[in-house]
Parts: structure tokens; C-alpha cells; sequence
């Protein structure tokens, strides 16, 4: 086992110490981590699941638009940061693992580091309003 | 591997009475194998090896982890800079929007110092590093950012089945979120496992420290936490605070390591100390 990239880690630590919901990615688009208020939105803990590949994460809270439409992976803002290396914003609904469905806005954007290397995408997500 | 400290001192050189022992001069360590001359940072401990180095020493080879002042403050007083016989080659960070070379200028530049970095006799060559792995003659180098304001690395050399750790600036418990359990989310770890011997910053008390998280240093404790997690065979307690005289560092060590067995070999970083690595 070797340590993460430091600003991977100093981003967990920010994650961690905030009161609003937040996915980390690595490049190859690996959910790494993800803090309480990212837990209590999901209904999963990260210390249960662990890491989770992006055919998991990006499916498993089904992501459907207003009229109800499931959301292919490549239209979630974390998937287009990944992509794309670029901020990405959208609103979606959601159904966390506890059945509850919410509408979300997330903002994602890439995690750049020193001198210019592509280290993984941060997901702030917020809950707007529940069915 | 031969390593010898010049200097071990935090934040601002400290000379007097009170800090004889462990020394006053700012971080600066000397690692030498057959003819390769490699230097850890140009704090004010480098005036004193450049004095004495050999004069017709031809290639020097100097590592910095990040360019604040005590890391850098004795380069204008390095003989070898005004050697035109001498190549120095400097290995270091760039900053987010300024090349090496250009933060470099800064200090070498009125109203800082009076030389100006082209004006310097040697033959300097400047050498942008991240988290990087290359050779210095048989020497294998390994550099990675790490936890301290601003980009810092920290070094990791070795020499056949030697190697000595460097990490001068460091809060590991800062950027992990249950330090020291986490190999995964601990900052430096790659650079420091299994080392023979590890420099690592302990600056802090613990009850200092908590008016400076953040600040880019550690306690003596966590830096011991950090060697034992790393498994190191030897840690020297680095960049002692320039307010802590000699009583007050031994009496921090010795309530730090009482009444707890480590399996690792621990002692504070002295100036002029010499270890060789096997």
C-alpha cells in the first residue's frame, strides 16, 4: 500500500471538515472518497463500501431528469470533469440506497496538481428538494 | 552514504549559549558517496560546508525542498557559487505561476542581497523537480510534495540498499483525516518507508502546536508517530523551533519518548553530527 498524491489527501481533509457533500475521484474515475454529509445523502457509508468504480457510483442512485428519464453516466457532471478535465454543473434526481428520492444540484470540478498533473475530480452536491 | 548536519534549526537561525549543543545554524545536511557532493536546502548551515568543502570540488549537486527563507538564506554565502571551476547544479520546486529560476531571482536580487543569480561565477544549472524520480551519479532520488505550505518536497536518497529520508517541513496529521493509522492518506509516507534513517521535522510542543495547525509542522510526537508508521530503523527529531534552547528541547524529547518503547532508534538532530549508512 503506498500513499495518496498530497493534494488528493489535503482534499479529503477539506471534505471532511465541511458541512456539505463531497465526492473525491481518482483519474481513472474510482469514488475514493466521500465524506458524512455525502453519507447521509446516499444512505451508504464509505467505511462499508470502500472504493467504488465509476459503472457503480455513477448508476447505483439510478440518476433521472424532471420528466423521470435515467441519466446516462457521461451527463453526471463528475463523469463530463473526468472526461473532459473541466468544471461541470447539473441538477438530477436521485433515489438513495435508503429509497428516498431527492433533486440534487452537483458541482464538479477537476483536482489539478503541481505543475500540471490531473490527480481526479471533487463532487459538491447539494439536496434541493425531496419527493 | 556519509550524511552530516550543518544545520537542523526551524524558522531563523539561532545563535547563543542556550543552543550551542544542538546548534544554531538553519537547515542544511550533506550527503556524500565516493566523488558525488549532494546538498539537503541552503539554510545558513551551508556557509560552513561550503567553507569546507574541497575548493576544487567540480560538480555540486543542491536539493531544496521549498524556497522559504530558512531554506534558502545561506545560498548567497556558498563559496562554491563564486568558484567559476564549480558546476552547482540546484534541484527544487516551481511555484504555480514562477519558474525555479525565477523565484530563485528573487532572493538573488536587491534589495535581498546585493548578487544577482546571473552575476554568480559558478556555472549554475537550475532543475525543475515534482514528485520526480531521477540519479545523481549512483545516488537514486526520489521527490514528492508534501504537507507544508507552499510547494514543498521532500527527499528520499538512496544508496545501494541504503537510504536516507528528508523531511525538514512536515504535517503529516494536517492532510490525514486518522493519522497515524492510514498508510493510504498519510502525507510523505512513499518517501519514507523503510528508510535507515529518517530527518524529520518536530518543531512543535503539543500544546504550541495548537495555535499553529496549519502552519506546516509537526509535534515531536507526531513526528514520531510518522517514523513508526513509516518503519523507519532511526529518526533524528529536525528543525528544532528557534525559541527552544537545549534544556528545553531535551526536556520536550523526554516527555515525549518516556515510559514508551519504540522499535526504532530516536534521538534529536545535532549540528555536525555525522551517520554513516551501510
Amino acid at each position: 500500500m503506498s500513499s495518496r498524491e498530497i493534494e488528493v489527501i489535503l482534499s479529503r481533509q477539506w471534505a471532511d471538515s465541511l458541512s456539505t457533500a463531497v465526492f473525491i475521484v481518482d483519474p481513472e474515475g474510482n469514488l475514493i472518497f466521500y465524506n458524512e454529509h455525502a453519507e447521509a445523502l446516499l444512505g451508504l457509508r464509505y467505511e462499508e463500501t470502500g472504493v467504488m468504480p465509476v459503472s457503480e457510483w455513477s448508476s447505483i442512485f439510478t440518476p433521472k431528469d424532471d420528466e423521470g428519464n435515467i441519466l446516462p453516466a457521461e451527463k453526471l457532471p463528475l463523469v463530463v470533469t473526468l472526461t473532459d478535465r473541466r468544471p461541470a454543473h447539473g441538477e438530477f434526481w436521485i433515489r438513495n440506497l435508503k429509497g428516498s428520492d431527492y433533486k440534487i444540484s452537483v458541482t464538479s470540478f477537476p483536482i489539478m496538481g503541481k505543475p500540471d498533473r490531473f490527480l481526479g475530480g471533487i463532487a459538491i452536491f447539494w439536496k434541493n428538494k425531496a419527493k | 552514504m556519509k550524511v552530516t548536519i550543518w544545520g537542523c534549526r526551524g524558522s531563523m537561525p539561532s545563535p547563543g549559549r542556550d543552543m550551542a549543543k544542538y546548534g544554531g545554524n538553519t537547515s542544511c545536511v550533506q550527503v556524500e558517496h565516493e566523488d558525488t557532493c549532494l546538498i539537503l536546502d541552503g539554510g545558513s548551515g551551508i556557509q560552513e560546508l561550503g567553507n569546507a568543502l574541497d575548493p576544487d570540488t567540480p560538480v555540486i549537486n543542491l536539493l531544496l525542498t521549498h524556497l522559504h527563507l530558512d531554506h534558502i538564506m545561506g545560498l548567497g554565502y556558498f563559496k562554491p557559487f563564486y568558484n567559476p571551476k564549480c558546476t552547482v547544479n540546484i534541484w527544487g520546486p516551481r511555484g504555480s505561476n514562477e519558474s525555479l529560476v525565477e523565484r530563485l531571482r528573487r532572493y538573488f536580487s536587491p534589495p535581498f542581497f546585493p548578487v544577482r543569480l546571473k552575476e554568480l561565477p559558478a556555472k549554475i544549472n537550475i532543475l525543475e523537480i515534482d514528485n520526480s524520480a531521477f540519479e545523481i551519479s549512483s545516488l537514486r532520488i526520489q521527490s514528492e510534495y508534501i504537507c507544508h505550505p507552499g510547494p514543498t518536497v521532500g527527499y528520499r536518497v538512496e544508496c545501494d540498499a541504503s537510504v536516507l529520508c528528508y523531511l525538514p517541513d512536515h504535517e503529516p496529521a494536517l492532510g490525514s483525516s486518522d493519522f497515524p493509522h492510514s498508510v493510504e492518506w498519510c502525507s510523505g509516507f512513499n518517501i519514507a518507508q523503510n528508510a535507515d534513517l529518517l530527518l524529520h521535522d518536530g518543531q512543535y510542543s503539543q500544546k504550541g502546536y495548537e495555535r499553529k495547525v496549519g502552519w506546516g509542522h509537526s509535534t515531536m510526537e507526531d513526528a514520531i508517530d510518522f517514523a513508526q508508521l513509516s518503519r523507519v530503523k532511526k529518526m533524528l527529531i529536525f528543525h528544532h523551533d528557534p525559541l527552544h534552547s537545549d534544556e528545553t528541547l531535551e526536556r520536550l524529547f523526554e516527555k515525549s519518548t518516556s515510559n514508551k518503547e519504540f522499535d526504532f532508534k530516536l534521538d534529536l538532530a545535532r549540528e555536525n553530527d555525522t551517520f554513516v549508512l551501510d
